[in-house]
C-alpha cells in the first residue's frame, strides 16, 4: 500500500502543534490543542485507505475495484460526530468551572502553583500517614520490652512511657 | 459442608441486621451456627474415621478444571472440630466482653463469624485453587478486625502490616500451587498428596507454598505481624491469632507432609525456620510486660514448634504434631480469653500494675493455671502428652533415622528441647505476672465482668485436662491422619510410658525453666544487653517507609505541574514507547507518492500553517478560527478524494462547533493572566515537535506494515444484500451498527452531561417560550411587536439611559420575521440575518429529512441529516435569542435524544421478535416521487434514531451553552452592572458573522 507523503507530513504537523497547545495551562487552549489532534488523528485514519478512489457509492457503471476503502470512512465518520460532542462537553466545563467557582479574571485556568503543590504535599501526606500507623504499632510493641534499669528492682519505675501510651489509646484495648 | 458454609455467609450478611435489635445478646444467637455445624461434624465422624472422608463437589470454572470441591478427612476433621467449637466459644464469649455501646458491633460479629465460615472452607476445600481464595479472604477478614478501632494509629497499622506480610506470602503461595497443579494436572490437593510432583518444579512450587504457610503462621522472618495483630479486641486475638487462622499455614503444613516431606526443600525450611521461630518467639516472651504481648510471643515460639513437628515427615511426629495442634488450640484461646477478662476487669494488661488478682479471682486464676501448665508441658494436661510424642519422635528419628536425617533429628531435638525451656519459663511469668502478689504494687480497682465471661476459657482448659486422660479416646482421629506416613504404628499417645528417655527430657526441661524463672533478673539484664536475636519488623519498616517515601515524592513530582504536567507526561511516555519502537522498525513502505492531485500539497500548507499560526497566537478567537482553517481545510480533503459522506459531516459539524466556541468564549474574560507557564514554551514546542514526528513516523510504518488485502473488498456485495448504494451508510446503520449504537449512547451522555454542568437547577423543560401563543396562522407571517407579551419583558427603552423615545417607538412599531425577534433589544437585531433565517429555516429542515432518506444510496444519512437539521437549529438562536430557539423547537431535548436512542436500540432488538438476530435488517421497498425507489427497512428506522439523537445533542448545546447562559448573564447583570457582561457585544456580533457563515454553509449543504 502506499501514502501520501503530504498527508503523512500534514498529520504530524496538526498533531505536533496540537500537542504543543495542549501543555498549556489554560483549559480553552488544551480545548483547541484537543481539536487538532482530533483532526490529525482524523487524517491518519483516512490515511490507511490508500490510494482514494471514487466515492463508495455503487451505481450503474462503477467498477468496484476502484471505489475507495469505505471502512476507514465509517471510523472517521463516527470520530467526526463525537468529536463535537466531546468539544460541547469540555466547554460546558470550562464554562462551569469559571462561573461556578466565581474565577473572574482567573478566566479558565482552574489551579495554580500554590494550590497545586499544597494538594501534592496532601496526598504525600496521606503516604506518610500510614507510615505513622507503622511506627505507632512498633513503639507499642517496643513500650512492652523489658528494660534491665527498671528490671533490678522488678518495680514500677519506667512506668511514665507506658502510661502516655495507654492516654493515647484511650480506654486501653477495650 | 457448602451447605453450612451457606449458612454462614448467610447469617454473617444479616448480622448487622439482627444486631441492631439484639445489641450484643446477638453473639449468643451467632454462636449456635457454629456450635450446630460442631455437632453434624460430631456425626459424621464415625465414617471419617473408618476411612471414608466426606466428600462433595459443585462445578465452578470447569475450563480451567477448577471445581468447589471439598472433602473432609481426619485431618480436615480435626481442624473443622476446633475452627467450630472453639468459634462457638469465643462467639459466646463475645457477648459478655462487649458493651451495647460498642461503636460498630454489627460490623464485628458479621467478620467475626464470615472468618469461622471461611476458615471451616479452608480446611475442608480439597481445590488447591478454592482453598487459596478461602486462604486470601481469611486474610482480608484478619485485616478488618485488627483494624476495628479505626480511629487508633496502632489499629490502622496492624492490619495493614498483617495484610501486607500474609498477601505477601499468598502471592507466592498462588505461584506454587499454579506450578504445582500445572505439573501435577489436577487441582485436586489430595490428587497431588497421592501422587506427589517431583523434580525441579516439585522444589520450587512446594518452596513457594512453604513461604505461605510460614507468613502465614508467623514464622521467622514474617513474625513480627502478631505481635502486632495484638491491637485487635481480645476475642480476635484468641480466636484468629491463636486457634484458628494462624493454624493455616501449619494445617497446609501438615496436610503437604504426606506427599512431599521427602523434597530436598522440605527439611531446611521447615526445620530451620520452625527451630529458630520457637526459640526467638520464647526468648522475646520472656521480656514482656505486656500479658498479650507475652501471649503472641509465645504462640509465635508455639506456632515454630507446631510446623517443625507436623513437618518434620515421620509418623510418631505427625501423630505428636497433631495432638499439640489440638492442646496449643485449647490452651492458647483460654489464656487469651484470660488475658481479656484481666484487662476488662483491672482495666490494664502490664502486669506491674496487677497485683493480688489471684486472690480476688481464683476461678479465673485456676483457669489460668490450667491452660498455662498445659502450655508448658506439666502433666496430667494434653499438652504434656504432646511433648512427649514430641521428644520420643525426634529421639527415634536421631538415632535410628536414616544417615541424612538423623542430623535433622538432633537439630530438631535440640530447638524443641531449648524452646520448651522457654516456654516453661514464659508459662510462670505470664501466671506469676498476673495473679501473684506484688508489694509495690496496688491492687488495682476492679470492674468485675459477668461471671458468664469464664464459660468459654473454663471449657477450654478442662477439655485440656480432661483430653489429657482420654487421649485414648482420641487418638484415633489424630491417629488416622498420622497413619498416612509409612513407619510403624506402635507408638500411642499417652500420660505415661514409663521411665522413658522423653520423661528425662522433660524433666530437666522443668528444672532448666526454673532456673530461668530463679535468675530471671540476670536474665533480662542479658536480654537488654544482646541484640535483638532477629528483629525483621525494623526491616519491615524500614521497607514500607522507603516504598512510601519514594511514593510521596513521585506524587509531589508529578502533582505539582498540574494537568500539563500529566499531558507532557503522557505525551513523553508515547514519545519513549512508540518512538523507540518506531526507529527499530524493518517494514518500510516500498513506494511512497509525494500527493495524490496536486492540489493537495497546497491544502496541506494552508493547513499546516494554520494549525502552527494556531500554536503561535495569543488569541483565543483567533485560534479556533484557525483550527477551523484546517477543519474546513479536512472538508475539501475528503471531498476531493473519493468521501463524499465526511466531507458532508465535516462542514456541518465543523461550523457547529465555531459557533459553540463563539457562545462560550463571549463569557470568559478575553485576556487571561498567564504566570509560569508550566511547562516552557520552548520545551512545548520541542515536546509538540518530536510528537508530531514520531506520529507520523507510525503513521509511516503503518501504512507499510499492511500485507492481507483489504476487508474492503467484500464489502460491495454486502451493501448491495442489505438494499443500500452508498456503502459508509450502510456500514454506519447495519453492517457496524453495533459500533454506531454504542456512538449514540455517547453522544446522549455526552449531551445530559453539558445540560447538566449549565442547568444549575433541574434541566427539563425545552428552551423559554413565549408567554402567549400565536396561533397557528400567525405563527407562519411575521407578526407584530407586543412587548408586554413576553414572560421576561425586557425594560422598555425608554426608561434605558442614553436611549430615546424615538428609538423605542421604532422597536415597537417595527414588524419581525422571527417570532420572538422582539425580545432582543433592538441594538442587537439585524434585520437581513433575521429575513435570512426566515427563509432558509424551513428548506434547511426539508433538506434535512432528504439526507436523512437517501443516505443509504447517496451521500447524507442520520448524521449529516441530523447535523443540517440541528445548524438550523442553530441560526434560528443566533438570529432570535433563546426565545426564538425555544419556539423553533418546543421539545425537550432530554425527550428527543431518548426517544432516538429508544427507536435505535427498539429497532435493533426488533428483529428478535421476527425471529432474526439483534441488528438483522428486513425491508420493503416503494416508489416515491422526486426521491426515486426508497427501500425502508429496519435500518431506516435505526438511522431515523441517529437523527433525533444528533438534533438532540445539538439542541441540548443550545440550550445550555447558548440559551442558559444567556439567562444566567442577564442575571448577573442585574446583580453587579458591568460584571461578566463587557463582552456581550462583541460576543453577539461574532455571534452574528457566525450566523451568515451558518447560513452560506446551509446554501451549500441545500445545493448538495
Amino acid at each position: 500500500m502506499t501514502a501520501s507523503l503530504t498527508l503523512i507530513v500534514l498529520m504530524a504537523v496538526l498533531f505536533g502543534a496540537g500537542i504543543a497547545i495542549m501543555l498549556e495551562r489554560s483549559l480553552t487552549r488544551v480545548l483547541i490543542g484537543f481539536l487538532l489532534v482530533g483532526n490529525a488523528v482524523n487524517i491518519l485514519i483516512y490515511l490507511m485507505s490508500g490510494s482514494p478512489g471514487l466515492a463508495p457509492i455503487l451505481g450503474e457503471g462503477v467498477d468496484e475495484s476502484e471505489i475507495s476503502d469505505p471502512l476507514p470512512q465509517a471510523f472517521v465518520l463516527t470520530a467526526i460526530v463525537i468529536n463535537l460532542g466531546i468539544t460541547a462537553f469540555m466547554l460546558a466545563l470550562i464554562y462551569r468551572s469559571w462561573w461556578l467557582a466565581q474565577l473572574g479574571e482567573k478566566g479558565d485556568l482552574v489551579d495554580d502553583e500554590a494550590e497545586l503543590a499544597e494538594d501534592a504535599e496532601e496526598a504525600a501526606d496521606l503516604l506518610r500517614s500510614s507510615a505513622a500507623d507503622d511506627l505507632a504499632i512498633q513503639q507499642m510493641i517496643d513500650a512492652s520490652d523489658e528494660e534491665p534499669s527498671s528490671r533490678v528492682r522488678w518495680s514500677t519505675s519506667g512506668e511514665g512511657a507506658y502510661r502516655d501510651r495507654s492516654r493515647d489509646r484511650g480506654d486501653g484495648d477495650r | 459442608m457448602i451447605f453450612s458454609l451457606a449458612a454462614f455467609g448467610a447469617l454473617a450478611l444479616l448480622t448487622p441486621l439482627l444486631t441492631r435489635f439484639m445489641g450484643r445478646r446477638v453473639f449468643l444467637v451467632l454462636a449456635l451456627l457454629p456450635a450446630a455445624v460442631f455437632v453434624v461434624l460430631l456425626t459424621w465422624l464415625p465414617g471419617v474415621l473408618a476411612g471414608t472422608p466426606v466428600t462433595e463437589t459443585v462445578e465452578w470454572i470447569p475450563a480451567l478444571d477448577i471445581a468447589l470441591s471439598f472433602r473432609l478427612d481426619a485431618l480436615a476433621m480435626l481442624l473443622a472440630l476446633i475452627v467450630t467449637g472453639i468459634g462457638a466459644l469465643v462467639l459466646a464469649y463475645c457477648t459478655w466482653y462487649f458493651d451495647d455501646d460498642e461503636p460498630a458491633l454489627g460490623r464485628f460479629a458479621a467478620l467475626l463469624l464470615a472468618f469461622a465460615g471461611v476458615m471451616l472452607g479452608l480446611v475442608t476445600a480439597d481445590d488447591v485453587f478454592v482453598l487459596f481464595t478461602f486462604w486470601e479472604a481469611t486474610s482480608v477478614l484478619s485485616y478488618l478486625l485488627i483494624g476495628h478501632y479505626t480511629g487508633r494509629k496502632e489499629s490502622r497499622g496492624a492490619a495493614l502490616q498483617a495484610l501486607t506480610v500474609t498477601t505477601f506470602g499468598g502471592l507466592a503461595m498462588l505461584v506454587g500451587l499454579v506450578l504445582l497443579s500445572v505439573e501435577g494436572g489436577t487441582t485436586s490437593l489430595s490428587a497431588l498428596i497421592a501422587e506427589p510432583v517431583t523434580g525441579v518444579a516439585g522444589e520450587w512450587g512446594i518452596a513457594l507454598v512453604l513461604v505461605g504457610a510460614i507468613s502465614k503462621s508467623a514464622l521467622v522472618p514474617f513474625h513480627f505481624w502478631l505481635p502486632a495483630a495484638m491491637a485487635a479486641p481480645t476475642p480476635v486475638s484468641a480466636y484468629l491469632h491463636a486457634a484458628a487462622m494462624v493454624k493455616a499455614g501449619v494445617y497446609l503444613v501438615a496436610r503437604l507432609a504426606p506427599g512431599y516431606a521427602d523434597l530436598a526443600v522440605w527439611h531446611p525450611i521447615i526445620v530451620l525456620l520452625g527451630g529458630l521461630t520457637m526459640l526467638v518467639g520464647g526468648w522475646r516472651a520472656l521480656r514482656q510486660y505486656d500479658l498479650k504481648l507475652m501471649l503472641a510471643y509465645g504462640t509465635v515460639s508455639q506456632l515454630g514448634f507446631l510446623v517443625l513437628v507436623t513437618g518434620f515427615g515421620t509418623r510418631d511426629a505427625a501423630l505428636a504434631g497433631v495432638a499439640l495442634l489440638l492442646a496449643h488450640a485449647l490452651f492458647k484461646a483460654a489464656l487469651f480469653l484470660v488475658v481479656g477478662i484481666v484487662d476488662h476487669t483491672a482495666g490494664t494488661r502490664d502486669w506491674r500494675k496487677l497485683s493480688g488478682l489471684g486472690r480476688r479471682m481464683p476461678v479465673v486464676a485456676t483457669i489460668a493455671f490450667l491452660a498455662a501448665a498445659s502450655m508448658a508441658g506439666v502433666p496430667p494436661l494434653l499438652g504434656f502428652v504432646a511433648k512427649e510424642g514430641v521428644f520420643t519422635a525426634f529421639l527415634e528419628e536421631a538415632a535410628h533415622g536414616a544417615s541424612g536425617f538423623a542430623a535433622w533429628g538432633w537439630l530438631a531435638l535440640a530447638a524443641a528441647f531449648l524452646g520448651s525451656v522457654l516456654t516453661v519459663a514464659y508459662s510462670v511469668r505470664f501466671v506469676w505476672g498476673a495473679f501473684f502478689t506484688r508489694a509495690d504494687a496496688a491492687p488495682a480497682t476492679l470492674h468485675r465482668m459477668s461471671p458468664w465471661s469464664g464459660l468459654a476459657p473454663g471449657l477450654l482448659a478442662v477439655a485440656g485436662l480432661v483430653g489429657a486422660f482420654a487421649i485414648a479416646g482420641i487418638e484415633p482421629l489424630l491417629a488416622a491422619y498420622a497413619d498416612e506416613f509409612p513407619g510403624s504404628h506402635d507408638y500411642h499417645l499417652a500420660l505415661w510410658h514409663g521411665f522413658e528417655p522423653a520423661l528425662w527430657l522433660s524433666l530437666a526441661v522443668f528444672a532448666l525453666g526454673a532456673l530461668l524463672v530463679w535468675g530471671r533478673a540476670r536474665v533480662a539484664r542479658m536480654q537488654a544487653s544482646l541484640p535483638p536475636l532477629v528483629d525483621s519488623s525494623r526491616g519491615y519498616l524500614g521497607i514500607v517507609s522507603v516504598v512510601d517515601r519514594f511514593a510521596a515524592a513521585v506524587t509531589t513530582a508529578i502533582q505539582q505541574r498540574g494537568l500539563p504536567g500529566y499531558v507532557a507526561l503522557i505525551v513523553l511516555v508515547f514519545i519513549g514507547g512508540l518512538g523507540i519502537a518506531g526507529v527499530a522498525n524493518t517494514a518500510w513502505p516500498g513506494t511512497v507518492r509525494l500527493w495524490d492531485y496536486p492540489s493537495q500539497p497546497f491544502l496541506a500548507f494552508v493547513m499546516a500553517v494554520a494549525a502552527i499560526a494556531a500554536a503561535v497566537v495569543r488569541q483565543r478567537m483567533t485560534a479556533v478560527l484557525l483550527v477551523s482553517v484546517t477543519g474546513y481545510g479536512l472538508v475539501l480533503l475528503f471531498g476531493m478524494s473519493g468521501a463524499p459522506d465526511l466531507a458532508l459531516t465535516q462542514a456541518l459539524v465543523e461550523t457547529i462547533v465555531i459557533v459553540v466556541f463563539v457562545l462560550v468564549l463571549r463569557r470568559l474574560p478575553k485576556q487571561i493572566a498567564q504566570r509560569h507557564p508550566p511547562v516552557h514554551k520552548l520545551a512545548r514546542g520541542i515536546i509538540g515537535g518530536v510528537a508530531g514526528a514520531v506520529m507520523g513516523l507510525v503513521g509511516f510504518i503503518a501504512l507499510g506494515a499492511r500485507i492481507e488485502p483489504t476487508i474492503a473488498e467484500g464489502l460491495p456485495a454486502l451493501a448491495i444484500e442489505a438494499h443500500g448504494k452508498n456503502i459508509v451508510n450502510v456500514m454506519l446503520v447495519d453492517l457496524r451498527a453495533w459500533d454506531t449504537l454504542g456512538e449514540i449512547s455517547v453522544l446522549v451522555a455526552v449531551a445530559t452531561g453539558v445540560a447538566s454542568l449549565i442547568f444549575v437547577s433541574g434541566r427539563t423543560g425545552g428552551a423559554p417560550r413565549l408567554d402567549v401563543q400565536p396561533n397557528r396562522r400567525d405563527r407562519l407571517r411575521p407578526v407584530p411587536e407586543k412587548a408586554s407579551s413576553i414572560r421576561a419583558a425586557r425594560p422598555s427603552l425608554a426608561e434605558v439611559d442614553g436611549e430615546t423615545d424615538a428609538a423605542a417607538e421604532a422597536a415597537e412599531t417595527r414588524q419581525t420575521w422571527l417570532l420572538a425577534g422582539r425580545t432582543l433589544s433592538p441594538r442587537r437585531r439585524s434585520i437581513l440575518i433575521e429575513v435570512l433565517v426566515r427563509l432558509l429555516f424551513h428548506p434547511a429542515i426539508v433538506v434535512s429529512v432528504y439526507l436523512l432518506f437517501v443516505g443509504h444510496n447517496a451521500p447524507g444519512g442520520g448524521f449529516a441529516g441530523g447535523l443540517l437539521a440541528g445548524l438550523a437549529l442553530v441560526a434560528r438562536y443566533l438570529a432570535g435569542g433563546r426565545y426564538e430557539l425555544g419556539e423553533a423547537a418546543p421539545v425537550d431535548a432530554g425527550h428527543l435524544l431518548g426517544a432516538g436512542l429508544l427507536l435505535a436500540a427498539g429497532t435493533a432488538a426488533s428483529s428478535l421478535f421476527l425471529g432474526l438476530t439483534v441488528f438483522e435488517s428486513s425491508w420493503f421497498e416503494l416508489d416515491v416521487p422526486v426521491l426515486g425507489t426508497l427501500s425502508i427497512g429496519t435500518s431506516t428506522l435505526f438511522d431515523i434514531g441517529v437523527y433525533m439523537v444528533v438534533i438532540g445533542l445539538v439542541l441540548d448545546i443550545l440550550r445550555a451553552l447558548g440559551a442558559e447562559i444567556d439567562r444566567q448573564e442577564e442575571e448577573a447583570e442585574d446583580e453587579h452592572p458591568g460584571f461578566g457582561g463587557v463582552e456581550h457585544g462583541e460576543g453577539q456580533a461574532e455571534g452574528a458573522a457566525t450566523g451568515e457563515v451558518a447560513a452560506a454553509t446551509q446554501g451549500g449543504g441545500s445545493g448538495a
